[in-house]
């Protein structure tokens, strides 16, 4: 059977991601708490800003960085409009005068050393490599902030959203991830598992990539794949970017050239990777049906 | 004399071949060429044509222009140390061809890239020639060429760095390295015209650069116009590494070592080592494209590297004998 999901219900999904921020934190006020909850927090990473403004209690998030209001790499760029803006330095944040950082395992080690030394407490998140990692970041930011009872709401609905997706796949087409310097994602990879839900398979698993890595361009070819599915093209030019035009490329999307992920819900793990999924899906069920 | 042509041609023809042959995919030799002349609309195909081919094109049209613009820039200064990459004409194209591409001009125009780096290199050529002088000494000729590349060097680092687009600052190293990774016939197109009109240009100049060799009064008593020459000399150079580096970034030292290796052959004259050099040239820079896919296949090493491990204790051994020489 097909995989058939409304993208209405991932947007009821976000809606109901959105209502909790928005919603009053009454409700969480009143259960007892290990320890006193941060109220001055500041996240200086993409990925663990958008979990914070989903997870955070009203005013208790006081800045995210620059990047959660860069269109191309954040999904939440309204929301992050609402608070103040850090580029990631020891001083700024110093100065916001924060009782919690959060901070990604990538962040600039430098600053968060620096932090540290400062006598500001630094809670460090990693990266996500699957999309099971979605429930655990959140689970960590609840910890975090003490809101395990909005986490919880988050993570419930969201395993709810991805249960829909288990679903088998009558013919599940070769597709490859190919970003800029011909670099593509394995299957221990957050994009790879995206693809692998959405019912596609990934070349780059056959060519025994499990991580992410670069491949070369004559190996992509020769494992044809019946699309290439492309990050979008970063603002001004760039030689990295370039290869992705090549007409090698331009040949192998020759038959589904619209295939190419919106970024903003590919880079982090947080539950708009449905929103990536369900682009996957979508573009499957064309292939399919372009090709039976 | 024919036979060192046909020696070279000959050399440069096997490692046209051997570059075709070479790549992360295990492809027959016979297999792959027969896909590249053969032809069917399979996968095999699209690697030889479109991957394969351009870039042992671009290496034997760029090896080719590099070493013949080395070998006359050094007949023309009469000074073996001039290379286009040493003393700043491929900096100051890579210059160039880095403002076409960060201002759009490149996307707007098929040859705004080839032509932005061949003003850029323009630009390199005539401050090398004004800053050493006519009879270029050895010293003021490498501390002008020391200087441009600094300077253009840093112009491009900045121009990166201040684009948009986070990969460009990660590209300083392919514009000052080079590389023929990943290019196309698209690449091919735009560098050919101005690589055979600045190969053409600098041609000509090989019975110029013969009278040279007696002195520029014994030349212009023998009718060589030196100002015209020099006029050729510049937009000839300009024209074949502009074009070169707009594509594959700056490559050092083709144009150092391929005319010092050659010159026994050809009799130290200047003319002669015009074309041998063009083919010595193509044939070193298509065996360094097949070192770096056989030794560090999944790696991009960049062109620049292994020319530069080749050149650059061939410059120091130059320099040790210009200064026991006394110049």
């Amino acid at each position: 059977m097909l995989v058939s999901v409304q993208s209405s219900s991932v947007l009821r999904a976000l809606w109901f991601a959105g209502a909790l921020i928005a919603a009053p934190v009454a409700a969480v006020a009143d259960t007892p708490e290990r320890r006193e909850p941060p109220r001055r927090v500041v996240s200086m990473n993409l990925c663990t800003d958008q979990l914070a403004m989903m997870v955070a209690g009203e005013g208790q998030l006081l800045s995210v960085s620059y990047l959660a209001s860069d269109r191309r790499s954040s999904a939440m760029v309204e929301q992050a409009a609402a608070y103040h803006r850090n580029h990631g330095l020891a001083e700024e944040i110093y100065l916001l005068q924060s009782d919690l950082v959060v901070a990604g395992s990538f962040s600039t080690r430098a600053t968060v050393d620096m932090l540290g030394r400062l006598g500001i407490p630094v809670a460090v998140f990693d990266p996500a490599y699957a999309v099971s990692d979605v429930q655990d970041r959140l689970a960590q930011m609840g910890e975090v902030l003490g809101q395990q009872d909005r986490a919880s709401a988050l993570i419930a609905n969201f395993e709810h959203q991805l249960a829909r997706y288990r679903s088998d796949v009558s013919r599940r087409p070769r597709a490859a991830l190919y970003y800029a310097n011909g670099y593509t994602s394995g299957d221990k990879t957050l994009a790879g598992q995206i693809l692998n839900l959405a019912g596609l398979d990934n070349i780059a698993v056959e060519q025994g990539f499990g991580a992410g890595g670069v491949i070369p361009l004559e190996v992509l070819a020769l494992a044809q794949p019946e699309t290439v599915i492309t990050s979008r093209p970063f603002p001004g030019a760039s030689r990295s970017e370039e290869v992705k035009d090549h007409p090698v490329i331009k040949t192998l999307r020759r038959k589904h050239p619209e295939a190419a992920m919106t970024d903003s819900d590919w880079v982090c793990g947080t539950p708009f990777v449905l929103r990536a999924i369900e682009d996957m899906v979508a573009l499957r069920q064309k292939m399919q049906k372009a090709d039976p | 004399m024919m036979r060192l042509m046909l020696i070279l041609t000959v050399l440069v023809g096997a490692l046209f071949v051997a570059a075709l042959a070479a790549g992360p995919a295990n492809i027959g030799l016979f297999e792959s060429l027969g896909a590249l002349v053969g032809g069917d609309a399979g996968p095999l195909t699209l690697v030889m044509r479109e991957i394969r081919l351009p870039r042992a094109l671009l290496a034997l049209m760029i090896g080719g222009g590099l070493g013949l613009a080395g070998a006359a820039m050094q007949g023309y200064l009469r000074n073996p140390l001039a290379d286009p990459g040493l003393i700043g004409v491929s900096s100051s194209a890579a210059l160039g061809a880095v403002l076409a591409i960060q201002t759009g001009l490149s996307a707007s125009f098929a040859f705004g890239l080839p032509l932005a780096a061949l003003v850029g290199a323009v630009i390199g050529v005539v401050l090398v020639l004004v800053l050493a002088g006519p009879r270029g000494s050895s010293l003021t000729l490498i501390l002008a060429g020391i200087a441009i590349s600094a300077l253009a060097g840093a112009l491009t680092s900045l121009v990166l760095n201040l684009s948009p687009n986070p990969f460009a600052a990660n590209e300083i190293v392919f514009w000052m390295m080079g590389s023929l990774a990943d290019r196309s016939m698209t690449h091919v197109w735009i560098a050919l015209p101005l690589i055979l009109l600045g190969a053409v240009m600098l041609i000509t100049l090989a019975r110029g650069l013969d009278a040279l060799t007696l002195g520029e009064d014994a030349a212009e008593a023998m009718g060589i116009g030196l100002r015209r020459m020099r006029l050729t000399l510049i937009f000839g150079t300009a024209a074949v590494v502009g074009a070169s580096t707009a594509v594959a970034g700056a490559i050092g030292f083709v144009g150092l070592v391929v005319p010092h290796l050659l010159r026994p052959f050809v009799g130290a004259q200047p003319g002669r080592l015009l074309w041998a050099s063009a083919l010595g040239g193509a044939g070193m820079l298509l065996a360094a494209d097949i070192v770096v896919r056989v030794v560090l296949p999944a790696r991009d090493l960049k062109l620049g590297v292994v020319t530069a491990l080749i050149g650059a204790p061939l410059f120091l051994h130059l320099i040790y004998r210009t200064r026991r020489e006394g110049l």
